[in-house]
């Protein structure tokens, strides 16, 4: 357990300094992400020690958004004087991410698509995907 | 009545008192969304938030003081966003076959998400700090603090405004994505995770496994993908 909790730490503690030496725009944290992912690579599963570590936190993961949240109180002013510039902001582009996300993927899926997918069944075979998804 | 205020300075002045708020306050935000049927609009840290900001304004307790102690939990971020390779690695094996497809949808959302955020917000004429914490709106909260933070914006607007889009995204991401005729599972997941990060994702999970999944790995990608991108197109811009 805790040989991976100091796994953990440690990767967040290489991210850190490696944006820090190259000043990279990218949060510390993320690129220890990266480097836990490329152990999870090569070692090629999950230590079960390395997943309740991970699952533990993971779960409590939105209580840890509550003292930042809370910071909501020193920006009152600012939420009050931009809030039409955010509300919309925030409700549009939401949609459009949500729209644009999935028609990508369904169009990058479509069964007629010559790399993917075993050769053309028919004409019959364009017109939907085979699972039936309600 | 002046002992009381003896124990007040006393625990004003340890961690102990904000901590155990801040714990006390969450937990009764997950009673009442678990009392609501886990309706998304009843998210337990926007019912945590409210709480706790009403008691430090009654209580006139200053935001720092009560970070001095909250401090502890929001330290767990970082390792916790490090944590995030562990799903990403679970869902990675598992959408292997269609990994291109899915990093473009997503590098396609990502994208939207950033530039319309930013762009709607500075026709509306929102001040920089304000567009600085909507452009990474829809990545996961840590690190969307941490892209805020590296831009020079507010971590605490930025933490709140990832909230709200969750939520949004929740609440409205299954109506939207059926409107537009998509039954694709793993769209859909794409879909939620790339747009409401893990608020989106724990939806699709309630929904379908597959959608989850995909949710899971599209949330941890585009935070990735926000990261490294926002930097360059913000330097690009402004």
């Amino acid at each position: 357990m805790l040989n991976y909790l100091t796994l953990i730490l440690g990767c967040q503690l290489v991210g850190e300094l490696t944006t820090k030496a190259l000043q990279a725009p990218v949060p510390g944290p993320v690129v220890g992400m990266v480097l836990l992912f490329t152990f999870l690579m090569v070692r090629g599963s999950v230590p079960d020690d390395l997943a309740s570590v991970g699952d533990t936190l993971l779960r409590y993961l939105s209580l840890m958004f509550v003292p930042a949240g809370v910071g909501v109180m020193l920006h009152f002013k600012l939420l009050g004087d931009d809030w039409l510039a955010i509300a919309v902001a925030l409700l549009i582009s939401t949609i459009l991410t949500i729209i644009v996300t999935a028609w990508v993927m369904v169009w990058l899926t479509r069964p007629n698509l010559p790399a993917a997918g075993p050769p053309a069944a028919g004409p019959e075979a364009v017109s939907r995907p085979k699972d039936g998804a309600p | 009545m002046g002992e009381l205020r003896d124990v007040w300075v006393y625990l004003s002045a340890t961690p102990l008192l904000h901590l155990t708020l801040t714990l006390a306050a969450f937990q009764f935000g997950s009673w009442v969304y678990a009392k609501g049927k886990m309706n998304p609009t009843l998210n337990p840290v926007l019912l945590a938030v409210v709480l706790i900001v009403a008691v430090l304004l009654v209580t006139g307790t200053r935001y720092d003081a009560y970070f001095e102690g909250a401090q502890f939990v929001h330290f767990l971020l970082g390792p916790a966003t490090v944590a995030l390779a562990i799903p990403l690695y679970r869902q990675f094996e598992r959408v292997r076959r269609s990994a291109l497809a899915v990093l473009v949808s997503i590098l396609a959302g990502s994208t939207t998400a950033m530039l319309s955020a930013v762009g709607i917000g500075y026709v509306l004429s929102g001040s920089s700090d304000t567009l600085i914490a909507l452009a990474p709106k829809s990545v996961t909260a840590p690190v969307a603090m941490g892209i805020a933070e590296q831009l020079g914006g507010l971590p605490s607007l930025t933490a709140v405004l990832v909230l709200i889009t969750g939520i949004t995204g929740a609440v409205l991401g299954p109506y939207v994505l059926t409107l537009i005729g998509v039954k694709d599972w793993a769209a859909r997941g794409l879909a939620m995770g790339t747009a409401s990060h893990g608020i989106g994702t724990a939806r699709a999970l309630q929904v379908n496994e597959i959608a989850g999944a995909f949710s899971g790995l599209a949330m941890g990608l585009n935070a990735l993908a926000t990261a490294m991108l926002l930097p360059l197109l913000w330097g690009f811009f402004f």
